[in-house]
């Protein structure tokens, strides 16, 4: 595909032979937003790290727009245009919320060195745009620390924006919150992917968020590709209900949203 | 109507400035498999920490049999046989089967069944075959397995389950539904925490479901089939 | 070759001497995360009870193998009751907590011996039976020796047998993964802990009583073994016996044969080791990378530029030591120039470590290369004073670029060991490397330009250059290169996911504050006249700990309200009898019941509003 912007060939990762990650590739086109769904330890945290640079891969390919970005250091996969969030938020909790963004946008202006002109001052204006963007403006002089769940996520999303990334890794975007915030921080993502025209690779557990915003699902069993397609062809999958979805009883709940 | 075992009354505990559980009351009787149901986030979790004096209440006490263990040291909560098994497992992953289960390891107590490795490992047969593999070499479920026979070996009178399914595979969940019915016909009085509904149908015998820190709902599952909002509102089904 | 033999087999003894001290440190650091100073003063105790027993004991019912076995369990006791006073109270606190307030013991326990034991070196028996020599290849090799090196490997399984096929073993190991969960089992963690601590001393006064026929004992013991004991800990791997025991070995025989090769450099050496295996192992030789059990204290606030109170009170407070001089007598403006200077020495120290994340306990290496550095400048190089203060710096900023790039490889407890360790090279090649530093006679004569002589003058040049380099730190804290030294404290992933090389700022945020404590450095070897090896070893290193802490670690403005509470109250006590006792009282009673420290205290006072902190959520 010439349009993909993230194209995955063959990657492998093991842990002292145990296959955590084999064989997987997929592409990414843009403007997509592509679920990576499956069970504990099936394999996605070991893909998310590969690609974002934090784990070495054993084997296989990551082309970004056509230039492998294998074996780059998570900052240079960063300065590529690759942004994330993290499943547990990560977020600077001794500064303020506006604060936490302009890291972000000091290290995209590479401004880190400067050792003389007061960081609170620094690009402001884009600061406040990208929380107003999220909608957390209002709550910008807030320390990170005091922050709701929600929020902090919401903030990860912004400082995630601040160096206009084109693909967004998103680790368990909606971990951990009521329902009815998952839809409207999904619902926030979503748009602002169509706005801005970005790429989005997301895992997440919950089947309504994942049926409700993805374009496209991955589903990873024991390391494995075991299936990808539209929402519908997944959730029909016979082998994808067997491992993930659940086909029995037990699990008859859980698919029907 | 058998004895209460376990009561919570009007129980408040924050996390810093966090106010997590507000006012929560509940109680398990003697012989009860209980399943405490909830999204995440809504204090299943503090709730069982809260028991186990992990976690402090500010406000409220917590019951187990004729004493007030609120303020308790941990270690002395568990003394008095209350069993807890976390939700993050957490195997001593240096230490081999033989050694966490070891680390459980307490005197039987009058009137109820005495736990040995044997008996374990009749129950969990994975766990024999790995008897002298370190907590870190097994599978998720393997560990989940393990937590649950280490806890025993305490001769618990009363279990506290945190998501005993959640992240393992179907497979090993309907195993572990099995599981745990037979620790229940043992005559184990068991607090189980969920998310997922149909997993905790099959093993409990009452549904209490917490929201914000409260509870919400306590009753029969046939109830609570019969009250879908209640199921809409409150579980993220 | 047989006279090389024999030096193996010396090596050997004192590899086993040493072993025995450091596995009882790695053992009660790997159970409780304490890295325990006291550790010395134990093995000290040991020595000095162990030679008292056998002495003065009436017809000596003990006879000497019954002394060192009641020495070691006095010992024990001791440290009993230090675990259940002091570090029970302390064991969620941040490491930096713990190590000031064991050195808080050692200074206690440092005039308490004096006390009792007096202040004379003594000299030990004879152990009997075993007082002479046996000779091997020809070479005579004391029997006590060979006594010693038994001894080490007998220990060593003895403490694998108790660690592994024990219950107590099982459960001490469990409690070091994961103490929550052992209460939770059912298992008084806290009992544990003491049992531990009780062996761990025992041990180190093993150690110190089986020294009695050996060499001297003098009040120098302690922290003389503790560094030893530190670099065998940290090679072997905090937390392992085994690594512990191959280390020791390591460092005996280097010992015994670098003597031959470097005498002049046989304690440099083992640091050097130190460095070198941490950059090939950063966790030691059989040690693991630190589990993230601790937790990370309590979540700071977002710092503010000062407020109009704050500026107006900082302002009154120059106009005050402007005019100071005007106002004082001479020898209150010499302990102002004192404070000037331990001001900006803590305040570098708070730079790195309250910013920056980054503790290190061997800071006053920093600060004595500046001050060598200026005094090198006088003494060989004929410059003046105004070049020396230039050369402070430069001399400092080079150490730090070289240590710190060790230093920043890793986190954590283990960096503040690597800190440590790069801080005793400095301290034993200033004490080592006679030619150069003069060694303990240290370097005399190096005074103030003609311009800057007068008391009053050199004050002034003092409070200019220390107070500007303060001012320009705070300025740098609250710069995007401050912010992102912050940032990697708060949260070293999410720097990195940002693009930040975080590692290349730290390194150039230790080499800014070993810098600025070189500036301190300048200027105080100026104001003193001299300069000797002890101003880059462990107590300076203390100092600046205990006044960043007795400002508060979390204040900015802590490290000099610190530093002027620590040196007029030093100033105080240091003309009593017992100060350093005194003085560790101090440390000890700070950390247990004020470890916010003053400005932290003023401030918590100041804004009531709220922020009470319960517990965390931990996992």
């Amino acid at each position: 595909m010439s349009q993909s912007v993230l194209s995955v060939r063959n990657l492998s990762k093991s842990f002292g032979g145990l296959k955590a990650v084999s064989d997987v590739s997929f592409d990414l086109v843009k403007g997509e937003l592509l679920a990576m769904i499956g069970p504990n330890g099936a394999g996605k945290t070991t893909c998310f790290n590969m690609l974002n640079g934090q784990l070495k891969a054993d084997a296989g390919q990551v082309m970004l727009n056509g230039e492998s970005i294998l074996g780059f250091s998570p900052r240079k996969v960063w300065r590529k245009g690759v942004g994330r969030t993290f499943q547990i938020t990560a977020t600077y909790a001794s500064m303020t919320v506006r604060e936490n963004v302009q890291m972000a946008l000091i290290s995209h202006h590479r401004r880190t060195w400067d050792i003389w002109r007061p960081a609170s001052g620094q690009h402001v204006e884009e600061a406040m745009d990208l929380l107003a963007l999220v909608g957390m403006k209002e709550q910008a002089e807030r320390a990170a620390a005091i922050l709701a769940y929600g929020d902090l996520k919401r903030l990860e999303l912004a400082i995630a924006l601040a160096h206009a990334p084109e693909l967004l890794l998103m680790d368990e975007p909606t971990a951990g919150m009521a329902p009815k915030e998952r839809v409207r921080l999904m619902q926030l993502t979503a748009d602002i992917v169509a706005e801005r025209n970005i790429s989005v690779l997301f895992t997440e557990h919950d089947m309504d968020v994942v049926f409700a915003h993805a374009h496209r699902i991955m589903v990873l069993n024991r390391g494995e590709l075991i299936a990808s397609g539209s929402v519908d062809e997944v959730r029909n999958d016979a082998r994808v209900q067997e491992v993930y979805l659940g086909g029995g009883t037990l699990f008859e709940g859980q698919a029907h949203g | 109507m058998a004895d209460t075992m376990l009561g919570l009354r009007d129980i408040n505990t924050y996390y810093g400035k966090a106010h997590i559980l507000h006012d929560l009351s509940f109680k398990v009787k003697t012989g009860e498999v209980v399943a405490l149901l909830g999204r995440n986030g809504a204090g299943k979790t503090t709730t069982m920490r809260t028991i186990m004096q992990l976690a402090r209440p500010r406000a409220g006490s917590v019951q187990f049999e004729s004493q007030d263990i609120t303020r308790w040291a941990t270690h002395k909560v568990a003394q008095s046989g209350i069993g807890y098994v976390p939700e993050e497992r957490r195997i001593f992953g240096d230490l081999t089967v033989m050694e966490n289960l070891e680390v459980g390891r307490q005197p039987a107590r009058d009137g109820l069944p005495v736990w040995t490795v044997e008996h374990l490992f009749e129950l969990f047969p994975n766990l024999a075959e790995r008897r002298n593999n370190r907590g870190k070499q097994m599978s998720g479920g393997e560990q989940q397995m393990l937590t649950i026979a280490r806890t025993l070996m305490g001769n618990p009178k009363l279990l506290l389950l945190d998501e005993p399914s959640e992240g393992i595979a179907p497979v090993i969940v309907e195993q572990m539904a099995q599981t745990l019915l037979e620790i229940k016909a043992k005559g184990l009085t068991v607090l189980l925490s969920e998310q997922n509904l149909h997993f905790a149908r099959i093993v409990a015998d009452r549904a209490i479901i917490i929201e914000s820190g409260s509870a919400v709902f306590d009753s029969t599952f046939e109830e609570l089939e019969t009250n879908p909002e209640i199921r809409d509102q409150y579980l993220s089904v | 070759m047989s006279f090389y033999f024999a030096q193996f087999l010396t090596g050997l003894s004192s590899a086993s001497s040493l072993f025995l001290v450091a596995c009882g440190l790695s053992l009660i650091f790997g159970v409780s995360r304490v890295v325990n100073f006291a550790h010395g003063s134990f093995y000290m105790l040991g020595a000095y009870v162990a030679y008292s027993l056998v002495q003065y004991v009436p017809g000596s019912i003990l006879g000497f193998w019954g002394s060192v076995i009641a020495a070691a369990l006095i010992v024990a006791l001791v440290g009993v009751v230090v675990e259940i006073l002091i570090l029970k109270r302390i064991y969620n606190a941040p490491e930096l907590y713990q190590l000031v307030a064991t050195f808080g013991v050692v200074l206690v326990m440092q005039d308490a011996i004096l006390l009792v034991f007096g202040g004379e070196d003594q000299f030990g028996p004879r152990a009997p039976g075993l007082d002479g020599v046996v000779r091997i290849f020809g070479e005579p090799i004391p029997e006590y020796d060979l006594l010693l090196i038994a001894l080490g490997p007998i220990v060593l399984c003895g403490l694998w047998l108790l660690l592994n096929r024990t219950r107590w073993g099982v459960l001490v190991r469990a409690a070091t993964l994961d103490r929550e969960m052992v209460a939770s089992l059912g298992v008084n963690q806290s009992w544990l802990f003491t049992t531990v601590f009780f062996l761990g001393s025992f041990l180190a006064g093993l150690g110190g009583a089986l020294q009695v026929p050996r060499v001297s004992i003098n009040l120098l013991m302690d922290l003389s073994i503790i560094a030893e004991a530190f670099v065998v800990v940290v090679i072997g791997g905090m937390g392992s016996i085994p690594g512990a025991f191959i280390a020791a070995l390591l460092i005996g025989e280097l010992n015994a044969f670098g003597v031959l090769v470097l005498p002049q450099a046989t304690i440099v050496l083992a640091f050097v080791v130190m460095a070198v295996v941490l950059i090939l192992r950063p966790y030691g030789l059989l040690g693991k990378p630190e589990t993230l059990a601790h937790s990370a204290g309590q979540v700071e606030l977002p710092i503010r530029p000062a407020s109009t109170l704050a500026k107006s009170v900082a302002g009154l407070l120059l106009v005050g030591l402007v005019i100071m001089p005007f106002l004082a007598g001479e020898f209150a403006i010499v302990l102002a120039t004192d404070v000037l200077i331990f001001a900006l020495f803590a305040a570098s120290l708070h730079f790195i470590m309250s910013n920056g994340g980054m503790v290190s306990f061997g800071h006053a290496a920093y600060f004595g290369l500046g001050a060598y550095g200026a005094a090198f400048v006088i003494k060989y190089a004929g410059g003046s004073m105004e070049i020396a203060l230039l050369a402070a710096p430069l001399m400092a900023a080079a150490g730090a670029l070289v240590f710190g790039w060790f230093c920043v490889r890793l986190s954590g407890v283990y960096m503040a060991m690597l800190t440590l360790a790069a801080a005793q090279i400095v301290w034993s090649t200033a004490f080592q490397w006679q030619d150069l530093t003069g060694g303990d006679d240290g370097l005399l004569g190096i005074w103030p330009s003609e311009w800057a002589k007068s008391k009053t003058a050199y004050y002034y040049l003092a409070l200019v250059l220390c107070g500007g380099s303060i001012l320009a730190m705070r300025r740098i804290i609250f710069s995007p290169f401050g912010y992102t030294l912050r940032g990697g404290r708060d949260n070293p992933n999410r720097t990195e996911s940002i693009g930040i090389n975080l590692r290349q700022h730290q390194w150039a945020g230790f080499v800014m504050a070993g810098m600025f404590a070189g500036i301190a450095g300048g200027v105080y070897v100026f104001s003193k006249g001299s300069i000797f090896p002890d101003e880059a070893a462990i107590p300076r290193s203390v100092d600046a700990l205990v006044m960043v802490l007795l400002g508060g670690v979390q204040t900015l403005s802590g490290p000099v309200v610190g530093a002027g509470v620590f040196r007029l109250l030093e100033d105080e006590i240091s003309r009593l009898d017992y100060w350093r006792a005194i003085l560790g009282v101090i440390i000890i009673s700070i950390v247990v019941i004020a470890p916010e420290g003053i400005a932290g205290f003023i401030r918590k006072i100041a804004m009531k509003a709220g922020f009470e902190h319960g517990e965390e959520a931990s996992s």
